[in-house]
């Protein structure tokens, strides 16, 4: 049902944890539904220096938060907002049709923290949006 | 530590069912040759032995099916609408297996009316409730004898005797009881009875439903005579002989079973309750839960999670969680016990059975709390409970 990657990443996540002086912090999904992923940046200079993330969820929302992590370590700020729950997907070799919004949780994730990010330098960035079950 | 899913073929019961492939291959059917004959005395000596096992009055209350699942929409969708003249009304409960559920919620797009009574926090539901739900339209209950994911057993004789009182057809789910717990139709009182083969240690792709005699019920299947023309088809007959054989066995050996069974169960719920903190049972205490079952929700993580590492440690289980049956919402019967959304996703389904050993049970118990530990520590929502 999963791919190998998938397996891999659900087996050994990178990134697990949280940065005690994290200047971003972003969490999606709810416990309801199931999922709930938070994720812990510290940014310098626009740049993702470091990422670390916290899942509750089943295998496919642990290999999803593990793979987004590594897929923005390193990138700009501008970089990891063009991350779409597509590019996760594929660089996991496919997720089954009843995981995918897995992967959009990753997406928002990611931008949940980096919203944070810019709401702390005052940037006029809007809330996040209220979580319902879909799958 | 799946068993209530399905169990492995008992090499007896393979051998009870290779001559109906080799040998005996004749169509029960076809009486004017020798092969045909021997074909259909085989099959009214596996109906005689099914009949004895279950206590069943009557050779010819025993009905073969396809599967657990055939058995119980043919029960149900059968005697609502041969009964439909008398009334439209059907009481059930929210814990019944799908193959029940799923057929009642069929039969209220074509008229019937379904009562699904509640259960309480351990999964039972009372004659008492099932009295109160009785109407003058009522043709038909249907309640499991014992619950597939918290193993509660429920009071089906007493229940027997309140559809008697009130006239009512009685049917019992007991695909997941028989094997596990003594089925005695006659003294339980029941109307009609599924069971399936491969839930203990039969094959699969074979059923059997009990009708008693005097039963309105309609022919699930129209064509030939087979099954008193009430089921067509030409017999499965090597899976009737596994049917037929587990059954033997299983009635044989039931009480040395269940003890050993009792046994293992609870050196896993000991086990789990001593090495890890925030879980609960789900389903009854020791009297009154099947004897192989053990279901636990462990907070702060998801059951899928717990499946795909235990599974990487080579043990299969099961949970009820959204993610691991595939929809949106985790297991009806862990919503009907009255679990919040966040434990029943937590929800993990350990059964033993009569292969399970002493050290297969510490084995679980011995990976198991690092598992939960591992997740935990993955997950937001324990952060600040250490």
């Amino acid at each position: 049902m999963y791919s190998e990657k998938v397996m891999e990443h659900f087996a050994n996540p990178r990134n697990v944890g949280e940065i005690p002086d994290a200047n971003a912090v972003g969490q999606v999904g709810n416990a309801k539904c199931g999922d709930i992923m938070k994720m812990y940046m510290k940014i310098e200079d626009n740049v993702i220096k470091d990422v670390k993330f916290k899942t509750f969820g089943c295998g496919a929302a642990i290999a999803t938060s593990s793979m987004a992590t590594e897929m923005v370590k390193g990138k700009t700020v501008d970089e990891a907002l063009q991350l779409t729950n597509k590019a996760v997907m594929e660089a996991l070799d496919g997720l089954p049709k009843e995981k995918i919004h897995c992967s959009v949780l990753a997406e928002e994730a990611i931008q949940s923290a980096i919203n944070d990010y810019r709401r702390r330098n005052g940037e006029d960035v809007p809330e996040d949006k209220e979580y319902t079950c879909e799958h | 530590m799946d068993n209530n899913a399905t169990t492995s073929l008992k090499k007896e019961v393979l051998d009870a069912m290779l001559p109906y492939y080799t040998d005996i291959y004749g169509n029960a059917s076809s009486k004017f040759y020798k092969v045909g004959r021997d074909a259909e005395q085989a099959l009214y000596k596996m109906r005689e032995s099914v009949a004895k096992s279950i206590n069943a009055p009557n050779v010819n209350e025993i009905y073969f099916t396809g599967s657990g699942c055939e058995a119980d929409n043919w029960a149900v969708k059968g005697a609502a609408m041969a009964n439909r003249k008398k009334g439209n009304h059907i009481i059930t409960t929210k814990i019944e297996h799908h193959a029940i559920l799923n057929t009642c919620e069929y039969l209220e797009r074509h008229g019937f009316e379904v009562t699904y009574l509640d259960v309480d926090e351990y999964g039972f539901v009372t004659p008492e409730q099932v009295e109160a739900a009785i109407k003058d339209t009522t043709i038909l209950i249907t309640i499991m004898t014992a619950n597939n994911e918290i193993g509660t057993i429920e009071p089906i004789k007493e229940i027997a005797e309140v559809a008697k009182k009130h006239k009512v057809i009685f049917h019992t789910d007991a695909v997941q009881a028989i094997g596990h717990m003594k089925i005695d139709v006659k003294e339980l009182g029941v109307d009609m009875l599924s069971l399936s083969a491969h839930k203990f240690h039969g094959p699969k792709g074979v059923g059997m439903l009990y009708i008693r005699n005097g039963v309105r019920i309609d022919n699930l299947i129209h064509g030939g005579g087979q099954e008193r023309g009430k089921r067509a088809a030409t017999e499965n007959l090597a899976g009737i002989a596994g049917l037929a054989k587990a059954l033997e066995i299983a009635v044989a050996d039931l009480d040395k079973n269940v003890a050993h069974c009792k046994k293992m169960r609870d050196r896993l719920i000991k086990g789990i309750r001593d090495n890890i903190p925030y879980c609960r049972l789900n389903g009854p205490e020791d009297e009154g839960r099947m004897c192989n079952n053990a279901n636990f929700s462990f907070q702060y993580v998801e059951g899928e999670s717990i499946l795909m590492m235990l599974d990487m440690n080579g043990i299969a289980a099961s949970s009820g969680s959204a993610c691991a049956s595939g929809s949106l919402d985790p297991s009806h019967v862990l919503m009907a016990i009255g679990l919040p959304h966040e434990i029943a996703h937590g929800s993990l389904r350990l059964s033993v059975g009569e292969d399970t050993t002493e050290e297969d049970v510490d084995y679980v118990v011995s990976v198991l709390p690092s598992i939960i530990q591992r997740l935990r520590d993955m997950s937001p929502l324990y952060e600040g409970v250490e």
